[in-house]
């Protein structure tokens, strides 16, 4: 497992430095320049300063590995210069927005707990919703339970959460005046009431991608138990004696799972993809809001540094869902 | 085997039909055979002739819907045990009745050690805690010849070969000593040494434990080795019955001699290509009223159109206790019997 575990990992370092050129070179391309921040009134030979700080006058491949040893080796001590009070990164050039002219980094971790709270509960309901959903839906084929899963199924999924979450917003918010609309970042929880108030703001932007999660997490553990359930060992430990639950909890699902997994771990990232649209209609002051915003300023550190993190989660949790599917399936730990 | 001795399973005119948007298929016709205790009872048949479905409406491991159980009785002991609660079969299944099924690669569940799946029966049924349960593992696996016992329960399905395998599914169909074991072509999937060595092991297997046994197969070959009684079935339909000596020293049924030529004989011409009967086994769509395998027959009469046989005794035995046949031919006078 540990060998399986090591190669997995091996393979995950040229991958992510391909993307980080790619992501680098694609966004590179795109039309923008630092100066465009910064008022005309400022005098050229400031502004040529300003330039040189920046490293933006050199070629594309110096750049590049400027911002990868900025990614990979000076951010890292900072966070380390935090935790230790240490001062290995004085003096060291962070990456630094062109808008906000702070290290991006340090406005990623004011976002993220945004982010995270949302992303992080909604993926964890929607989770704990479908799976069950799933296996009962399954194990209870044409019932009018699957049916009817089947159906707010496929409404989760083919209805964009925008619209959903447009919808919500109409009916719950501004006819029924349950939730507020806009989401209060700034809201700290330090009582019972401000803890419900906290429940009631996050109550639609969740609903609204547990939903959406839930329906695909929920469709894939269905067809992955119906498959399991018509296998010949299905039959085997029903000739035990053993009670319909044993074997659907523990036979069946134990093997539905090793697909789902997979599908549960790679659809971490994506949902921060999907979330950047849903920060928007609840105005969640989010990574996605971040993002949005850095692409519209032209602030391409900012965007480089957001993709690059959103393909080191995609990769990450693909090693992940390797490492889960090989804890799963001994055929796989073995080989 | 005394004769007349009650029977450990005793099934009356079993009738299995599957619901199928194509309409009923009729997979098993009225039924009837017994078990005695200790005895190995050889069930033969084309692919598709009835044997499985027939076995696992026994203990009801059909899906249903599909299946449906129309009619009869399987007693085991003095109890009718289509009629119990599911909760009562599932004391029955593999307790007191063993299965073993035909295909190995798939029969083991992937993802638990085989040490987890020969405990379950154990745990299940016999009031065992773990250690026990544990220790009796390594018994069973001991006792069909897995080497190493010990070390392989840790091991998981996918790192046995598909004898071993076979011989991991004979002992959780052993564990909790039942009174009947069901082997349903246990030996099919596998190459013909491996096969071998599987009829040996449940041959000495059932001396040591002298559990009755019905061995399911479409080989008259391995049945000659083994059993002491054999049913031919066709069509969802017991065809003949017979001691395994007499049947083949004296076939009555078509069908059972058209069988007995397809098996390769060792004195035989090697030249010579296997045998086969022309045709396919019927799909019933309705309860037969002609004779089933009057299309493929040799030496069908008019009767055979109109008319499905019934088994008639050839001895003065009752029907399944001697020699019976369902079939309108004579074979002694080659005229309607
Ligand atoms: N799930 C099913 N649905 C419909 N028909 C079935 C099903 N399973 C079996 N049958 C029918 O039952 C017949 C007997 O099958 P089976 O008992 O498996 O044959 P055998 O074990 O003798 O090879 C088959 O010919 C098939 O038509
Ligand atoms: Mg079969």
């Amino acid at each position: 497992m540990l060998t399986f575990t090591l190669r997995r990992l091996m393979f995950a370092i040229p991958t992510l430095l391909f993307i980080s050129l790619l992501i680098f070179l694609l966004v590179d391309l795109a039309p923008g320049s630092p100066m465009s921040q910064i008022p005309l009134t400022v005098p050229p030979e400031v502004r040529l300063k300003i330039m040189e700080a920046m490293g933006v006058n050199e070629p594309v491949m110096v750049r590049y590995l400027l911002w990868l040893k900025q990614f990979f080796v000076v951010e890292p001590l900072v966070l380390w210069d935090h935790w230790f009070s240490t001062e290995y990164s004085a003096g060291m050039q962070r990456i630094v927005s062109w808008q906000s002219r702070s290290p991006v980094m340090d406005i990623v971790v004011q976002r993220l707990p945004q982010t995270m709270t949302v992303i992080g509960t909604s993926y964890v309901l929607g989770v704990l919703i479908a799976l069950p959903i799933g296996i009962y839906s399954a194990y209870r084929q044409y019932s009018w339970f699957d049916q009817l899963g089947t159906f707010i199924a496929m409404i989760g999924f083919s209805v964009p959460t925008f619209f959903t979450g447009l919808v919500l917003i109409l009916v719950f918010a501004v006819n029924l005046h349950w939730f507020p609309s806009i989401y209060d970042t700034s809201l700290r929880v330090t009582d019972w009431a401000s803890f419900m108030q906290q429940v009631k703001q996050m109550a639609m932007p969740v609903m609204v991608l547990a939903l959406y999660n839930a329906a695909q997490i929920s469709r894939y553990m269905r067809s992955s138990m119906l498959e399991n359930l018509g296998q010949d060992y299905v039959r085997t430990a029903r000739a035990k004696g053993l009670t319909e639950r044993v074997v659907v909890l523990k036979h069946v699902v134990r093997n539905s799972m090793i697909p789902v997994v997979t599908v549960i771990a790679l659809g971490i990232p994506s949902i921060f993809g999907g979330a950047i649209i849903t920060e928007q209609v609840f105005r969640v002051n989010g990574l996605g809001a971040l993002l949005i915003g850095a692409i519209q300023g032209s602030d391409l550190p900012t965007v480089q540094t957001l993709t690059f993190i959103f393909a080191v989660l995609i990769v990450l949790f693909n090693l992940i869902a390797d490492i889960l599917y090989g804890l799963l399936d001994p055929r796989i730990r073995y080989d | 085997m005394p004769d007349g001795a009650k029977p450990v399973l005793d099934v009356r005119g079993l009738q299995t039909v599957f619901r199928t948007r194509g309409g009923d298929v009729h997979a098993v016709n009225s039924v009837s055979f017994h078990l005695e205790p200790g005895e190995l009872l050889g069930v033969v048949g084309e692919s598709g002739s009835g044997k499985s479905v027939t076995m696992m409406s026994l203990i009801g491991l059909l899906p249903m819907p599909p299946a449906e159980i129309r009619g009869g009785q399987v007693m085991l002991g003095d109890m009718d045990i289509l009629k119990v609660s599911p909760a009562q079969l599932r004391e029955i299944r593999g307790k007191r009745i063993g299965f073993v099924f035909q295909d190995p690669m798939t029969s083991l569940n992937p993802v638990y050690t085989v040490g987890n799946q020969v405990m379950e029966p154990l745990l299940r049924h016999m009031g065992l805690n773990k250690t026990q349960a544990r220790a009796r593992a390594i018994e069973l696996l001991e006792l069909v010849g897995i080497p190493d016992a010990e070390r392989r329960m840790k091991d998981y399905p996918h790192q046995f070969s598909g004898g071993m395998r076979q011989r991991v599914m004979i002992a959780i169909a052993l564990a909790c000593d039942p009174e009947v074991l069901i082997a349903d072509e246990p030996t099919t999937a596998l190459d013909v040494t491996i096969q071998a060595q599987i009829i040996e092991l449940v041959k000495d297997l059932r001396s040591k434990l002298g559990m009755a046994i019905v061995w399911i197969t479409h080989d008259l070959g391995v049945i000659a080795g083994i059993a002491d009684r054999v049913v031919v079935m066709y069509g969802g339909q017991i065809v003949e019955q017979a001691p395994v000596g007499e049947l083949f020293a004296n076939p009555q049924h078509p069908y059972t001699r058209a069988l007995l030529k397809t098996i390769p004989s060792v004195s035989g011409t090697r030249e010579k290509r296997l045998r086969v009967i022309e045709g396919q086994p019927p799909i019933l769509g309705a309860a037969p009223t002609a004779c089933p395998f009057m299309p493929r027959c040799t030496e069908a009469f008019a009767v055979c159109h109109v008319e499905n046989p019934q088994r008639r005794p050839l001895d003065d035995k009752r029907v399944g206790y001697g020699h019976d046949v369902a079939c309108h031919w004579d074979a002694k006078t080659g005229g309607i019997a």
